[in-house]
């Protein structure tokens, strides 16, 4: 251990971490489990089979209230926050004055709130952002007292069919208030595995209780932020910090899904959020992008990492990686990475330079693994 | 005892004494997790003490394989570029990286024994 993993911030629970035998590794300020004994492949493959339990409590959670709160969220986000039903959870971008994007993040409209999930590096920024520019027009109240574990994979639902029946009424991107063995939780059906799988903010005092009920479960077994990342590659997934950042618009990221048509040019209520011009000239007029995300896999069995650089046919860099590694799933490299324009059309024939050699990709669509959403 | 080890945690077995075998340790691919792919060097390839030699990739990291000694490479393991797991379940044996033809026998003296790597290890 080195002195700074001193400093680093604990989840409620760390404890069970260690004692599960994890590898503990500075994530986000945290000291996080990146892999139990089982190892990175067996964790990951086990989510693809049955269900895992990761602890994600790094995340932020913040609820927004007032009865302008949407409106004031759609200022900071080009999303339909003001249109989505009660229950509803939909992804959504903070974008800077610039079009680049602050984060990624998911809300719920619960009626009574929203409630917001933002990543763990960004959650103290974000906080600060979304006070700065609409802690006027709506309350802004940080959640540091929950925990937040996600359950994922194909028998997350028959777990919770034992232990939270109510929950199976939830369909993708919904939410409900549900007690679990008398702790009183909130699930949201999503994740970040491309499986079917719920989400479920807890009081930190009791997540402890409530990971140790779901890990008696036989069909659940504890997940490190590895097999995350892998999880999550597969599923075609950005990782905020990787494939996208502050200098990347949501148009560039291929994110354009994330924009409903009431926010872009000519929609009810199009623009007025903060980069509303750049990515909505970038919207009008596509010609403008100098590049954009696109996957790619290989046919050679070669990991292809970021930041490898990705040439064309004639040797001229074209663009780069920004997220890859060899599938599990699949036994191919896959990544995520940015091209010019003229190069991001599937099957489109590139070269990633892996330590001076060129190892042959293709332009290819996402998700690399199909996703098992459960959408009722 | 013919097994000595690197501070950048290889081993090399010199029992053969025309060439020596070199491979990671026990740590090293404990560190790595599962091992998916190696990258190995050409036969013929001559390298000085120190010089990157091949790679070793887990599914999370990439990691150098670095030479413990200056030397040619005489061989390496075919079987464990089509089974790169061979590196975990048995880094010591059948998961053997590559055989080299030594250049100066006297390098070995700078290496450290086992009792001595461990330690090292536990610290690194």
């Amino acid at each position: 251990m080195t002195a700074a993993t001193t400093d680093l911030l604990t989840t409620p629970l760390h404890a069970l971490h260690l004692e599960k035998g994890a590898r503990m590794v500075p994530f986000a300020g945290y000291s996080m489990p990146v892999q139990y004994p089982a190892g990175l492949m067996a964790e990951h493959k086990h989510t693809r089979e049955a269900a895992g339990l990761f602890d994600v409590s790094h995340m932020g959670q913040l609820r927004l209230v007032g009865p302008d709160a949407a409106a004031a969220l759609e200022a900071l986000m080009p999303v339909d926050v003001q249109g989505l039903g009660l229950h509803k959870q939909r992804y959504g971008l903070l974008l800077n004055e610039a079009g680049g994007i602050l984060d990624d993040l998911m809300f719920v409209n619960r009626g009574e709130d929203l409630f917001l999930i933002v990543n763990g590096a960004c959650k103290q920024a974000d906080i600060a952002h979304i006070q700065q520019h609409i802690g006027q027009r709506c309350q802004v109240i940080p959640m540091p007292e929950q925990a937040l574990l996600a359950l994922q994979g194909p028998q997350a639902a028959a777990v919770l069919r034992r232990v939270a029946p109510a929950a199976l009424e939830l369909v993708f991107m919904t939410g409900k208030a549900v007690e679990i063995a008398g702790i009183p939780c909130y699930i949201t059906r999503s994740g970040y595995t491309g499986e079917d799988g719920f989400e479920i903010s807890v009081p930190g005092q009791q997540a402890e209780s409530l990971a140790r009920l779901l890990l008696a479960q036989p069909e659940v077994a504890p997940i490190g932020l590895g097999a995350r990342n892998s999880l999550r590659l597969e599923a075609g997934l950005c990782l905020y910090g990787n494939d996208m950042d502050t200098a990347t618009t949501p148009v560039e990221a291929a994110l354009t899904w994330a924009i409903q048509k009431v926010r872009r040019s000519g929609g009810a209520r199009a623009g007025g959020f903060l980069g509303a011009d750049a990515v909505l000239g970038q919207l009008d007029h596509p010609s403008t992008l100098t590049r954009r995300r696109v996957g790619l896999i290989a046919t050679e069995r070669v990991p292809v990492r970021e930041p490898a650089v990705l040439e064309n046919l004639d040797g001229q860099q074209v663009g780069i990686i920004t997220s890859g590694l060899l599938s599990p799933t699949l036994n191919q490299p896959i990544a995520l990475g940015y091209v010019q324009p003229d190069y991001a059309d599937a099957d489109t024939e590139l070269f990633a330079m892996v330590r001076g050699k060129p190892v042959p990709m293709k332009v290819a669509a996402t998700p690399f693994v199909p996703t098992r959403y459960h959408r009722g | 005892m013919s097994i000595k080890f690197s501070k950048e945690h290889e081993w090399i077995n010199t029992a053969d004494t025309n060439a020596a075998v070199i491979g990671i340790t026990v740590h090293a691919q404990d560190a790595l997790g599962d091992v998916v792919f190696v990258d190995l060097p050409e036969v013929g390839a001559s390298f000085n003490a120190g010089d990157v030699a091949g790679v070793v990739e887990s599914v999370k990291a990439a990691a150098d394989v670095y030479m413990p000694v200056t030397g040619e490479i005489v061989e390496v393991n075919e079987v464990l570029r089509a089974d790169p797991s061979l590196a975990n379940t048995d880094p010591l044996g059948a998961g053997w990286f590559f055989k080299v033809k030594l250049a100066d026998v006297s390098q070995l003296d700078g290496l450290m024994e086992e009792t001595a790597y461990n330690a090292f290890a536990q610290n690194n």
